[in-house]
């Protein structure tokens, strides 16, 4: 396997303008014999096929539920950023690709986050011409904050509704090209397998949700915007339909996974609560910009409390311990979410943890209440304060909000060069399914951003330089033997996991998963669990195949079919995010190896063994996958540790 | 605090679009407090499952209110016995010890049952393709700070923006009018000045498709209001019939 990242010439900050300037074009007149397959409907996905379309492709874009406007992307909560630097605070395109670099703890490629940070400004010209309505202020001109890895205020949002917003408007521009003809919109849809004809990807199988019926499409080119793969864990804040199939499946067609241990525990959602829970809800990033993170100083207050005798009001202000502000002053409850949740589990490790089964740290916002007043925070986080008390049961005007730590977002993910195109010809990933610009850890609102990045303003360029080849490649009718083969292939699948007719339901495997995951491949990893981690799955695995139940048949809607196809790749996905912990010998981000902390146990990289990006690749059924690497040079940004103090 | 408690279930079975539709009843015990009520259906499926039944069919995704998949009539009304809430985010602390919850489908014309409790809502989909935005392209737009919105507008277009597309004010609509739905993306649009130009067009061409994909016609009941999730206000209603006039004075 080559992993070519053609990353153009020239200083990182002339990269993209040298590489538009030097690129291969489509003509109009040709746009329209290409046809063009997005598969998923997020933010990357829907602004992807909504500019193709613009642009005069043929597009069938492709998602798993009712409406394109329900992808994930939807509830994503704090804001998006761009370096507009309208606060006047210091930002610029330059910090803001250094900011990322950073927070990502030097595992990304350069030239693609300054990209990255030099069309976040495009997005939102672009977003508010759609009629994004962001915050403003009393002026008319658009309101900033702050978010947690930054030093200036440079988040864009709408409420705590931004991810809803911004996929509104992506939905009504791709709404608009369904309209006008240029895309074929397929919904409860679902991508089973990309169809590979002379090395280059040239289609999919689909299979219809409603009919279980299998479809063959082409494709001059393949889109994957399929979301993340959080779900392997079984409980996370992704939704329940996100999974990680369709990066399976390039990945067993040939595409490298890169990086895939490199996944994001967000430090406030809402605490694990009885077994029955389906899943986790983030309370957004952006709380800590108000709220104070605290757990009691004394080991006896954090008892009374977890017995139900105390309540966290009755606590003087002097018995609280702020340890994010005692630990690291500079940035205090704003620093990076990987450093924030591993504090917040160091604390309930060590006893000081509340709620009542003693996994839960405070959210107080108390002196943000005292200082701007009640009204002020209620027009700030109205939404998320009552969407708590819903699932709580708690006023957190009144008392402080219980958090702790979840799976939140997969920074790794397919392997893409500076084109976003794969290691397989034709097939290209966007968005979070994408390993593309967040190294090791993610920066809150950096996904938004990245999403609409690469489907509004990368890809309608680099898509063209692949394409130009392909002009007088004439469209396939989906009768070629490599289709009728590919989804013979893929019925076949769906067959075997109907005929197990074992004793268990998918969510009872599933569960087990999770655990493993958590328990082993979470927040702290160390060798021995990771190995044990490894068997654990490929026990699981020999469960899910031999004592699997699905009710009902393959013909019709069958939720449970669904569910176990998607299973089926978690248990890939768990493997290989498990070898590729184990592999890295470091601690970056948001992997946290045991044995590489400091004294202060702050994650220690090592740079001189794993400054790469590790890109796997598959090797048949059943046989362990083999590692190449990308070294990563640092032209730019000054390699050094993570500092937050 | 939470307890545990048993629960008799009325549930709507349906095996495909054409098909006849049943109620089946089921007994619950057990059911925590805690839980939310999808977490209670998961806990059904799982018993049918382990019994060697077929789950039940519904439509959810991000379990927090946000998606609009959700969706089921509750006790009769849809999202269920709370206010402000989607079906995802209603909690069993709702329901009393021994109760019977009758659970049905969205129930309209426009909403066609495609297995249990899951409808087709494409007909939405289909009004936003008529109109339901701006109509620009990526690139080549003013600097997002080039017009200045006053910050009520922008907020009251935020408050229209935010239906999440669930289809409850038509399901609980006697008329089964999408109104609701439709004004409250005219308003969105044509409170921003982004939105403004096209305001009038747009409304007419999302008007004739709701009409013509056989939504009844409102008679101003007000029933949307009470049950949307979001607090989608009847006032939208009123703004989509002054852009609606409009566009007839231009015809
Ligand atoms: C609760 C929450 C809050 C967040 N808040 C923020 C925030 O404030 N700021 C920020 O920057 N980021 C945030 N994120 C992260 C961000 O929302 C996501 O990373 C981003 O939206 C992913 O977008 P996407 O387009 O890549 O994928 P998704 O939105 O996940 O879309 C995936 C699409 O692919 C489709 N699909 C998947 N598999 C298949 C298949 N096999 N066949 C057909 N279709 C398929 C799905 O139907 C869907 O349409 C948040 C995430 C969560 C969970
Ligand atoms: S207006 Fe309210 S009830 Fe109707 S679709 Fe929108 S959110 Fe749902
Ligand atoms: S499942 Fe998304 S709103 Fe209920």
């Amino acid at each position: 396997m080559k992993l070519d990242s053609k990353i153009p010439q020239g200083p990182v900050a002339e990269k993209w303008s040298n590489y538009k300037a030097n690129q291969k074009l489509v003509n109009p007149a040709n746009k329209r014999k290409l046809d063009i397959i997005v598969v998923g409907t997020g933010l990357a996905g829907a602004s992807a096929a909504a500019s193709f379309g613009e642009m005069g492709f043929n597009v069938k874009n492709f998602t798993i539920q009712d409406s394109p406007r329900r992808a994930h992307s939807i509830a994503a909560q704090g804001g998006i950023n761009a370096a507009k630097n309208y606060p006047n605070d210091g930002d610029s395109i330059h910090r803001l690709f250094y900011d990322t670099v950073k927070g990502g703890d030097y595992r990304a490629r350069e030239a693609n986050v300054h990209r990255l940070a030099e069309v976040s400004n495009d997005i939102i010209d672009q977003c508010v011409a759609q009629g994004v309505p962001f915050a403003r202020e009393y002026g008319g001109l658009l309101d900033n904050r702050s978010f947690g890895g930054a030093q200036v205020s440079r988040t864009f949002y709408a409420k705590g509704q931004t991810g809803q917003q911004l996929l509104i408007g992506a939905y009504q521009a791709l709404m608009r090209q369904v309209n006008a003809g240029t895309v074929d919109l397929y919904t409860r849809t679902e991508i089973v397998d990309i169809v590979m004809v002379e090395g280059k990807a040239r289609g999919v199988i689909a299979r219809d949700l409603v009919t279980g019926e299998f479809q063959r499409h082409f494709g001059h080119a393949v889109v994957l915007a399929t979301g993340g793969y959080g779900n392997a864990f079984f409980l996370s804040t992704n939704a329940m339909g996100s999974n990680g199939s369709a990066a399976i499946k390039a990945y067993q067609k040939g595409a490298a996974f890169a990086n895939p241990c490199f996944a994001q525990i967000h430090p406030t959602c809402i605490p694990v609560h009885g077994e029955f829970q389906s899943k986790l809800t983030l309370m957004s990033e952006s709380l800590r910009n108000d709220g104070r993170i605290w757990v009691p100083k004394k080991k006896e207050d954090a008892e009374a409390i977890r017995a139900g005798k105390l309540k966290p009001t009755q606590i003087a202000e002097e018995d609280r311990d702020y340890y994010l502000e005692r630990r690291y002053p500079a940035f205090g409850n704003l620093v990076p979410r990987d450093v924030a949740s591993r504090a917040a589990k160091e604390r309930c490790d060590a006893g000081f943890g509340v709620g009542n089964t003693g996994l839960a740290v405070y959210l107080d916002f108390k002196s943000a209440i005292e200082r701007l007043g009640e009204d002020a925070i209620r027009a700030r986080y109205g939404n998320l304060f009552q969407m708590y008390e819903k699932i709580v049961d708690d006023n957190p005007y009144e008392t402080p909000m219980m958090i702790y730590p979840a799976i939140h977002y997969t920074m790794g993910g397919i392997w893409v060069d500076y084109e976003l195109q794969t290691t397989v010809p034709g097939l290209f990933a966007a968005g979070e399914a994408n390993f593309s610009d967040h190294g090791a850890n993610r920066l809150g609102a950096s996904a938004l951003m990245q999403g609409l990045a690469d489907g509004y303003f990368v890809l309608p360029y680099t898509i063209q330089n692949y394409l130009a080849d392909d002009i007088s490649t004439p469209r396939m009718t989906g009768d070629e033997k490599e289709f009728v083969e590919a989804e013979k292939a893929a019925k076949d699948k769906f067959e075997k996991l109907l005929s197990i007719k074992g004793n268990r339901s998918v969510d009872s495997i599933h569960k087990e998963l999770g655990l493993v995951m958590w328990d082993f491949v979470g927040m702290a990893r160390n060798k021995e669990g990771l190995e044990k981690a490894i068997e654990k799955i490929a026990a699981i695995k020999k469960e899910f195949y031999s004592n699997l139940r699905i009710p009902g048949s393959g013909e019709g809607m069958n939720v449970e079919l669904e569910k176990a196809s998607r299973l089926a790749d978690f248990i890939e996905i768990g493997d290989l995010m498990a070898r590729d912990a184990l592999h890295r010998e470091e601690s970056c981000g948001g992997h946290f190896r045991e044995e590489y902390q400091t004294e202060e146990g702050e994650a220690q990289r090592q740079d001189d063994k794993f400054a790469y990006a590790g890109c796997w690749e598959y090797q048949g059924e059943d046989k362990a996958p083999v590692m190449h690497k990308e070294e990563l040079t640092f032209e730019v940004v000054k390699v050094a540790q993570r500092n937050y103090k | 605090m939470e307890k545990n408690i048993s629960l008799t279930l009325k549930v709507w079975r349906q095996n495909g679009p054409k098909e006849k539709g049943r109620f089946e009843t089921y007994k619950l015990e057990e059911v925590s407090t805690g839980s939310s009520f999808l977490e209670m259906m998961d806990i059904l499926n799982e018993q049918l499952i382990n019994e060697g039944n077929e789950p039940v069919a519904f439509d959810h995704d991000c379990r927090e209110g946000i998606c609009g998949m959700c969706s089921l009539y509750i006790n009769g009304r849809p999202h269920g016995p709370d206010d402000d809430v989607t079906t995802c985010q209603l909690h069993m602390r709702k329901f009393k010890d021994g109760e019977t919850i009758t659970i049905e489908p969205w129930r309209s014309a426009g909403f066609p049952v495609i297995k249990d409790l899951i409808v087709n809502r494409n007909a939405f989909d289909s009004i936003i393709a008529a109109g339901g935005y701006t109509s620009v392209s990526t690139g080549g737009v003013p600097d997002a700070n080039a017009i200045p919105i006053s910050k009520i507008d922008a907020d009251e277009a935020m408050d229209a923006a935010s239906c999440i597309g669930c289809g409850a004010c038509v399901a609980t609509c006697k008329n089964g009018s999408a109104m609701l739905f439709v004004s409250a993306k005219v308003s969105h649009l044509a409170l921003l000045p982004q939105g403004k130009v096209e305001a009038a067009r747009r409304a007419k061409n999302m008007v004739a498709k709701m009409d013509e994909l056989g939504f009844g016609n409102c008679t101003n009941t007000g029933a949307c209001e009470v049950e949307c999730p979001k607090g989608i206000s009847i006032s939208n209603i009123a703004r989509l019939n002054r852009e609606f006039l409009k566009a007839k004075l231009q015809d």
